[in-house]
């Protein structure tokens, strides 16, 4: 053997492979929310100031997202729905994805103190150990209602706008914390009841799989009577307004009345129409997110022209 | 031997490298427009420049002696 030659026929990752680690779609619900709480405050930020806070949001998110890929790699080889994910499909190494998780954490949080305050740097870094250790490291695998507390990691991003812009915590937040914390159990639970999850394989507890259908169909009801007053509660507090309330009051009538129907349904039903209630309702259930702060956004504009508001 | 210039790992991580390429100007961008809003934001260029590691009171204005 006169020449060594280096087979070398691994894959190698290209930026978009690392883009993905970050969960770009996930990201954008965050971008949305946390915009809204940042531009609902009463306190004017400065645009740069604001563009950089949203961005280190963006990427604290992101980073949360490859800490979670990184984990849960076994979970999501073992799953239609991600087995297409970068780890699992061997395009980037889970060493690499657990390195860009803590280094993007690190960034995006001392940057989002030195460009905003403590308080919000603080808050972005507890939704990151949140969702990395509290849901993906512990919750997920141990308990069907891991989505029910691993949905505040989701909830956090409007109270950090928020505290970007006012450098508090404040009834106006905490009560957006809530409409996400709350809508996301019903809004997923829906999701769960049509989606032939193949969760059970991965060894992950799944509400409809631990307890049932039926049990699953009550828990949707049961959050989302829980939900309606923390919506229009919101309503009711400076940064809400007549326009909010009334589409509050149509969105929550809108959202009870489907899952009052998922909740009269069997699997008979279920089968007959092929499920079309329940993805009825998880549709209602995004547009009512997005109604929800739109609706806030809209007010604050109002404001402007000192027609919005009480 | 002769040293290759190209080697094919740089046509292999061209991508990737002005990735991180575009990555390090956009964070130089972020740096240095924080750092203009943020000066920008103390309001007074003086009062800025009055703490300038020691005191230096002939930065301040003089106030009108009766």
């Amino acid at each position: 053997m006169s020449d060594i030659s280096i087979q070398d026929t691994s894959y190698e990752a290209s930026m978009g492979d690392y883009f993905a680690l970050l969960k770009p779609r996930v990201m954008s619900l965050v971008v949305f929310t946390a915009l809204v709480g940042l531009l609902v405050a009463p306190v004017p930020v400065h645009p740069f100031i604001g563009f950089v806070g949203i961005l280190c949001i963006a990427v604290g998110a992101g980073a949360s997202g490859a800490l979670n890929m990184w984990w849960d790699a076994d979970i999501d080889a073992r799953m239609r729905r991600t087995a297409g994910r970068p780890i699992p499909s061997g395009r980037v190494a889970p060493g690499e994805a657990l390195g860009i998780g803590l280094a993007l954490s690190g960034f995006a949080t001392i940057l989002l103190a030195l460009a905003t305050n403590f308080l919000a740097a603080f808050l972005l870094a507890f939704t990151i150990f949140f969702y990395a250790v509290v849901y993906s490291m512990w919750l997920k695998r141990a308990t069907p209602q891991n989505i029910v507390i691993g949905g505040a990691a989701g909830a956090f991003p409007p109270m950090i706008g928020w505290a970007i812009a006012t450098g508090s915590v404040s009834i106006e937040s905490l009560l957006m914390f809530a409409l996400i914390f709350m809508w996301t159990p019903p809004h997923f639970w829906a999701l769960a009841l049509f989606v032939k999850s193949d969760y059970g394989n991965a060894g992950v507890p799944m509400l409809t799989e631990t307890h049932g259908r039926d049990a699953t169909r009550k828990h949707v009801i049961i959050y989302t009577l829980l939900l309606v007053p923390v919506a229009l509660g919101l309503g009711l507090t400076s940064i809400g307004g007549p326009f909010y309330m009334a589409v509050a009051v149509v969105m929550n009538v809108w959202f009870l009345k489907g899952a009052y129907d998922i909740y009269k349904r069997d699997d008979a039903a279920c089968e007959a129409d092929k499920h079309a209630v329940e993805i009825g309702v998880f549709k209602v259930s995004l547009y009512y997110l997005f109604a929800h702060f739109g609706a806030l956004l809209i007010e604050a504009a109002l404001r402007q022209y000192g027609v919005g508001g009480w | 031997m002769a040293i290759k210039v190209e080697h094919e790992l740089h046509e292999r991580r061209r991508g990737r490298n002005f990735g991180v390429f575009a990555l390090l100007i956009g964070f130089i961008a972020i740096i240095f427009g924080l750092t203009v809003v943020k000066v920008l934001q103390l309001g007074d260029a003086a009062q800025f420049e009055k703490f300038d590691h020691v005191a230096r009171p002939q930065i301040v204005p003089q106030e009108e002696s009766e």
